[in-house]
């Protein structure tokens, strides 16, 4: 509530708070779908990228409609270069589980339950 | 004689008064009197056998360790510095030692001397040693040799024990250990049909003595709160007496009667092991034993354990008590006087002889005569050991032990019969002889004290005279029938021989002591001249200091009632010496009289005294039967009636005990059950959830998110 009043205040911006947000969400709850459903893990890995997006854009809509500087600008960029060196470490893990496992099935790899 | 001129010799040459310290020396001595011969009997009963000549050099050498530290002790406390109520006690010096200690019973055990255990102690050695050569010989070549000076150490042990020990229940503890030290001597013989049988009589009979005496120190104890000898006298004379708690079965008496009460209690466990009447009958029968355990316990020192007693507990004696134990005494020195004279077998006669003598010891305890009475007791260890030794000798020379299978053997064996007769003549009390001094003692004594009381007070010295007469006259009889005459039995008196020298030493020393025991030649000499009047001194009565009575006779008209009784008393015994010896010559030696015609004369008396007065006729048909279904009927009471209560109890019990079973099985493990059922339950639910796919991990994470979400949009 409080943050779609924030987002109605006039200003020299087009479009609403809400409509960033509501994209936002899309991206965060196909993102989501994603992770839980598919059983491929480089899937599962665009699914965190997704979601990693998400966030950016939620990080950028609130700088812009919130009166601040370049804050919410600069973290995007932070989050990106993360998730580029998230994919790295990420793939090479995936590389290890193929190794160890034979497949990339997520639903196969369940030797944290042990 | 040679004991006071050593005496005065060492106090000219400047001995001084009584050393800085010799508590290591009483200490030790006291200590090593009683556990060295148990380390000898320890070691012959594990080892005996194995051991050549079956350890006997062991025993003989362990008593004669006792025997020198003994004479040392004698010589250090009566020679040297001999006063006469000299006494050392190791408690005095700190050193006692804790026995039982629970709560306000406290007890403590520890050495003490005087002049009467010393004495006491010297002469059980001495007599000891000379025993114990002797079996040496008497049990020569005999199967169980080893276990014989086993049970001989042990005896020893018990004996000396008895004698150094301080207070009343340590010595009560060893009084049961030589029980069972005469028990075991008596049956040692195990395999014959007698031995087993008298060795049980004994045990039994000293039984009901004990019981007694065991009451008469637990009264003692509850009245003084302890049982150390010289606290009990102190305590009494100062008149302290426990009060009983109202409702305790003797609440009622008054101090004199419980005194007096307990004193003849305490008596009573004297007149089992001393062999007074009535309980006297073991002591015939303990003859069954071998002659040198004869010798040893049943004549010179267990039987004498019981005077011993007497004389240690004196001062507690209130007057009463005292003339109980005199009319007991006389009874018995009468009565085992009369069986005497009717006995055949050699060694009946002595120990009749020896349960008279020891009634003479009681009497004159009785009556005053303390210093007489335990002076009787050290002469009679010796001259008594010494007949039965002889008595031994002669049963070893001709396998008999009737005297109408014997005569003549004076010819045969001259040391035996020599010794023989030097014993005897000490045991009539023939002048010079160490016996004449103290059972003179007991006469005149007993003599002063019918002068000094009324008409009934006679009746000691009237039994005392005639004994006198009866034991010259048994012993004559014993002598002329054994040694002299012609041999009644050819065959047997060709093969009697005279005994070997390790028999015949110990009865020369013996024999020596019977001569000069008395410690002088003088036929007629004052008391003061006497060592054992020097050393031994009547100790003063507590019971009448406590009690606050009138002394009675007063000590001047004691004293003179003494002097005045001194020469007739002299007189009487030797009449009735002289009676006995010319009855005995006229009977059994010069034949004018024939002794079957004088006891058809006493046709009935005679055969009273041949069934020895009826006492075990008595004991066997009334006393035992009754007894006997006295058991029978407690038995059925406890059977039916204490067995029925135990068990309802028991029964009681495990109904009690299923009934909590139950509860346990049910209810206590259904708990620890249902827990046990729960946490597994759950885990198993919870467990699903942990699949190790990160997928499910991350749906309930969302979950957990939303309902996160749900309940902050809720606020």
């Amino acid at each position: 509530m409080n943050l779609l009043a924030v987002a109605a205040e006039p200003g020299a911006v087009s479009g609403s708070l809400s409509s960033y947000l509501i994209v936002s969400a899309i991206l965060f709850l196909l993102g989501l779908a994603t992770i839980l459903t598919r059983r491929n893990v480089l899937y599962v890995l665009m699914g965190t990228e997704l979601i990693l997006n998400a966030a950016n854009l939620n990080f950028v809509a609130f700088t812009r409609f919130g009166g601040y500087e370049l804050d919410g600008q600069m973290m995007a960029l932070v989050v990106v270069m993360l998730a580029a060196a998230e994919a790295a470490v990420a793939l090479a893990i995936v590389l290890r589980i193929f190794h160890d496992f034979g497949s990339i099935d997520m639903t196969r790899t369940d030797s944290l339950r042990d | 004689m040679s004991i006071l001129a050593l005496q005065h010799a060492v106090a000219g040459a400047g001995a001084g008064p009584v050393p800085v310290d010799e508590t290591g020396a009483f200490l030790s001595i006291g200590l090593g009197l009683f556990l060295v011969p148990l380390l000898s009997a320890v070691t012959l009963i594990f080892f005996g056998r194995k051991l050549p000549r079956g350890g006997d050099w062991i025993a003989q050498t362990a008593i004669v360790t006792c025997a020198v530290g003994a004479l040392t002790m004698f010589w250090k406390v009566l020679v040297q510095h001999g006063t006469p109520g000299w006494s050392w006690s190791s408690a005095a010096v700190g050193q006692a030692w804790d026995w039982i200690a629970l709560g306000g019973f406290h007890l403590s055990v520890g050495i003490y001397w005087d002049n009467l255990s010393v004495i006491m102690a010297t002469m059980v050695t001495v007599v000891s040693s000379c025993i114990f050569f002797f079996s040496a010989g008497y049990m020569h070549g005999d199967r169980d040799y080893p276990r014989f000076f086993a049970y001989l150490s042990y005896f020893c042990f018990a004996m000396l024990g008895l004698v150094v020990v301080d207070n009343l229940l340590m010595l009560f503890v060893f009084w049961e250990l030589v029980g069972v030290g005469s028990y075991l001597l008596i049956g040692f013989f195990y395999d014959q049909e007698d031995p087993p049988k008298a060795s049980l009589k004994a045990f039994m009979v000293n039984r009901v003595g004990d019981v007694l005496f065991l009451l008469g120190i637990i009264i003692c104890w509850r009245t003084f709160g302890t049982l150390r000898y010289s606290e009990i006298f102190a305590t009494l004379s100062a008149g302290h007496f426990t009060e009983l708690p109202v409702g305790h079965a003797f609440a009622g008496l008054s101090h004199h009667a419980l005194l007096t009460l307990s004193g003849i209690l305490i008596f009573c466990g004297a007149i089992s092991k001393s062999a007074q009447v009535p309980l006297h009958t073991w002591l015939p029968d303990a003859m069954a034993g071998p002659t040198p355990v004869s010798a040893l316990i049943h004549a010179a020192t267990m039987v004498a354990a019981g005077v011993f007693m007497v004389g240690r507990m004196y001062p507690y004696f209130t007057p009463e008590a005292l003339n109980f134990i005199a009319v007991v005494g006389a009874i018995t020195a009468l009565v085992g006087a009369t069986m005497g004279l009717v006995m055949w077998d050699i060694k009946k006669v002595l120990a009749y002889s020896t349960m008279s003598q020891l009634g003479y010891m009681m009497l004159g305890l009785g009556v005053g005569g303390y210093v007489a009475g335990l002076f009787h007791l050290i002469t009679h260890a010796f001259f008594k050991s010494c007949l039965f030794l002889g008595s031994g000798s002669v049963i070893h020379a001709v396998h008999s032990q009737d005297i109408r299978d014997m005569g003549g053997l004076k010819r045969k064996m001259p040391v035996t019969y020599w010794t023989f007769l030097i014993a005897t003549l000490a045991l009539a009390g023939v002048p010079c002889f160490a016996g004449y001094y103290s059972k003179d003692q007991i006469v005149a004594t007993s003599l002063a004290w019918g002068m000094s009381h009324d008409a009934a007070h006679w009746m000691p010295f009237v039994f005392a005279a005639v004994g006198a007469f009866m034991t010259t006259f048994y012993m004559f009889r014993l002598v002329f029938l054994t040694f002299h005459g012609k041999p009644a039995d050819q065959h047997r008196f060709d093969h009697a021989h005279e005994s070997p020298p390790v028999m015949a030493l110990p009865l020369v020393v013996l024999a020596t002591v019977a001569l000069f025991g008395g410690g002088t030649l003088n036929p007629l000499p004052h008391n003061e001249e006497l060592w054992f009047n020097r050393l031994v001194e009547q100790p003063a009565s507590a019971a009448i200091a406590g009690l606050g009575l009138e002394v009675h006779p007063t000590a001047e008209h004691w004293e003179h009632a003494m002097h005045a009784a001194h020469y007739p008393a002299l007189g009487v015994s030797f009449i009735a010496i002289l009676l006995g010896f010319l009855l005995a010559r006229r009977m059994y030696l010069t034949k004018a009289t024939d002794p079957a015609a004088v006891s058809a004369r006493f046709g009935p008396m005679h055969e009273i005294i041949s069934h020895k007065y009826y006492f075990d006729d008595l004991y066997n048909g009334v006393l035992i039967p009754g007894l006997q279904r006295l058991n029978r009927a407690l038995a059925w009471f406890d059977r039916n009636v204490i067995d029925g209560i135990v068990n309802l109890v028991g029964l009681l019990a495990r109904s009690i005990a299923f009934v909590a079973g139950l509860f346990d099985k049910y209810v206590i493990d259904g708990l620890v059950n249902f827990w046990r059922w729960f946490v597994r339950t759950l885990s198993a639910v919870l467990r699903l959830t942990q699949t190790g796919n990160v997928r499910d991990y991350l749906t309930l994470t969302l979950i957990g998110v939303l309902i996160l979400a749900m309940y902050l949009a809720a606020e």
